[in-house]
């Protein structure tokens, strides 16, 4: 159960003070699954980059024209054959904590921590304006501001988009609808493409927030409990 | 904390709205432990576990995949204006582009679970009904291409030499050295054809002439080349080139 708050006290000589408020953000199955889904999702960006090596086009193979030379050294298994090993066990990891985390969510309820919805448009603006123009800092009165929900929220569609668009690659045949519906097998190879720098665009952020934000914020994320909560 | 007031729930769900320093401490690393079971996945790092352990997921993805394979199912066909030019339709050899076969004396060869094991000549097999088919050819490295397919079904084949179609593969050796197996399922696919024509024309050397594997339903390794030998079996001692270097066994798409 997430949002329970508590108040940290220290005894003194007579009398006890509280010195923290700590509020328990993060339930224990989102923990894992978040860093379950972490380390999929780094095996899966290498390992992809490493098939996409193999062939770096998304055009004819005669004549072929490479799109970029990705270096080996920022890429998952050495080879394709090792690659398609990393990438295919890996799957089945990021796709089941996926499964998980938003089963939980919605039958938990805890959705509405992180889900952007329309109540949160109009403190959007204000938000922008403070992180990217030095507006005034908005009032934080849950966990998540809305653009902290926005960002969220189109990760976890970007995370469903890139498990629809890979099984649109690897099973166009019994999949074909799911091809067809991306335009056909080349497209969804594209989308497949786009669908992971838009993810690592959304990582690169996440990651710049996590250093910016400090400990507290980050060891949330492990234990759960969030220590000088901002509401 | 006074004790009198709050009794302690540190096992139940709920949380005591205040707790001491040191309370707070433990339920912290208490809830620090729960997690710790996400380094198990540091495994794949230890070179020792590491191929058997991808090995086994691969092994998963596989055994999916044939639970995702419908037999009914068939692979998309296109027009023949969404045809690849034949030209710009790689050749992808394994090592020669042609090795060589002698046509005059070519036969395929049938050993295994049949009823009627021996030598079948190219006449033998065009006997049986064409079946002509614009498909997609994906290959493992990403690209793919339409191409025009002319051959008998396999199953028509299987049901000439009298197959045991309870046999769980079909194997498959080449001119080239080249092996491949494929399941059974598959291997009576209606699109899974004994391919010895593209594009209306006989199989050009490079593109495994005289007799080929077409299957729109596999990756592109798996459509052997310049066939010399075919084998029901319900063991396999070796599954193919590629897959015994570390791919995909089943690779359907």
């Amino acid at each position: 159960m997430s949002g329970a708050v508590v108040e940290i006290t220290r005894a003194k000589a007579d009398e006890t003070e509280t010195v923290a408020r700590a509020v328990y953000e993060h339930p224990l199955l989102v923990r894992i699954c978040h860093w379950i889904n972490a380390i999929a999702l780094f095996v899966m960006v290498g390992s992809g980059l490493q098939i996409f090596r193999a062939f770096p086009s998304f055009g004819a193979k005669i004549p072929q024209k490479d799109l970029l030379d990705w270096p080996k050294s920022f890429a998952i298994g050495g080879w394709l054959g090792g690659a398609l090993q990393w990438h295919l066990t890996f799957m089945w990891i990021y796709l089941a904590t996926g499964v998980i985390y938003l089963g939980y969510q919605i039958f938990s309820g805890n959705y509405r921590q992180v889900l952007f919805t329309r109540r949160d448009v109009p403190g959007v603006w204000p938000m922008v304006k403070h992180y990217f123009f030095f507006g005034p800092k908005p009032e934080m009165r849950e966990a998540y501001n809305p653009l902290q929900k926005h960002a969220y929220t189109s990760v976890i569609g970007l995370g469903v988009l890139s498990v629809l668009t890979g099984f649109a690659v690897w099973k166009p045949v019994q999949f074909s609808w799911l091809a067809w519906l991306m335009g056909g097998f080349h497209r969804a190879r594209v989308w497949h493409f786009l669908t992971m720098w838009a993810i690592l665009a959304f990582v690169l952020g996440h990651l710049v927030m996590v250093l910016l934000h400090g400990w507290n914020n980050f060891y949330s994320m492990l234990t759960g409990w969030k220590k000088d909560p901002e509401y | 904390m006074n004790a009198q007031e709050k009794p302690r729930t540190t096992r139940s769900k709920s949380f005591d709205p205040v707790v001491t320093e040191r309370k707070f401490g433990q339920v912290s690393r208490r809830e620090l432990l729960k997690v710790a079971p996400v380094v198990a996945l540091g495994a794949f790092a230890i070179p020792a576990l590491q191929e058997p352990l991808l090995k086994r997921g691969l092994a998963f993805s596989d055994w999916a995949s044939g639970l995702m394979f419908r037999r009914s199912h068939l692979a998309p066909t296109f027009s023949d204006a969404a045809l690849t030019p034949f030209a710009k339709f790689p050749i992808n050899g394994y090592d020669v582009d042609d090795p060589g076969v002698i046509f005059e004396n070519w036969t395929l060869t049938v050993t295994g679970s049949v009823q009627k094991p021996g030598d079948y000549t190219l006449a033998q097999i065009q006997a049986l009904p064409l079946q002509r088919q614009n498909t997609r050819h994906i290959c493992v490295e990403g690209w793919d291409v339409i191409g025009r397919f002319g051959g008998t079904r396999l199953s028509n084949f299987l049901q000439m030499i009298g197959a045991d179609l309870t046999a769980k593969f079909i194997t498959v050796a080449c001119a080239d050295d080249y092996y491949e197996s494929l399941d059974m399922a598959t291997a009576l696919h209606p699109q899974t054809l004994l391919c010895w024509e593209m594009y209306e024309r006989p199989l050009t050397r490079e593109h495994g002439a005289p007799v080929r594997l077409n299957i729109p339903t596999k990756i592109g390794y798996k459509q052997a080349k310049y066939l010399t030998d075919l084998k029901v079996t319900h063991v396999l001692d070796r599954v193919g080139y590629w897959e015994d270097q570390g791919y995909s066994e089943f690779y359907g798409l």
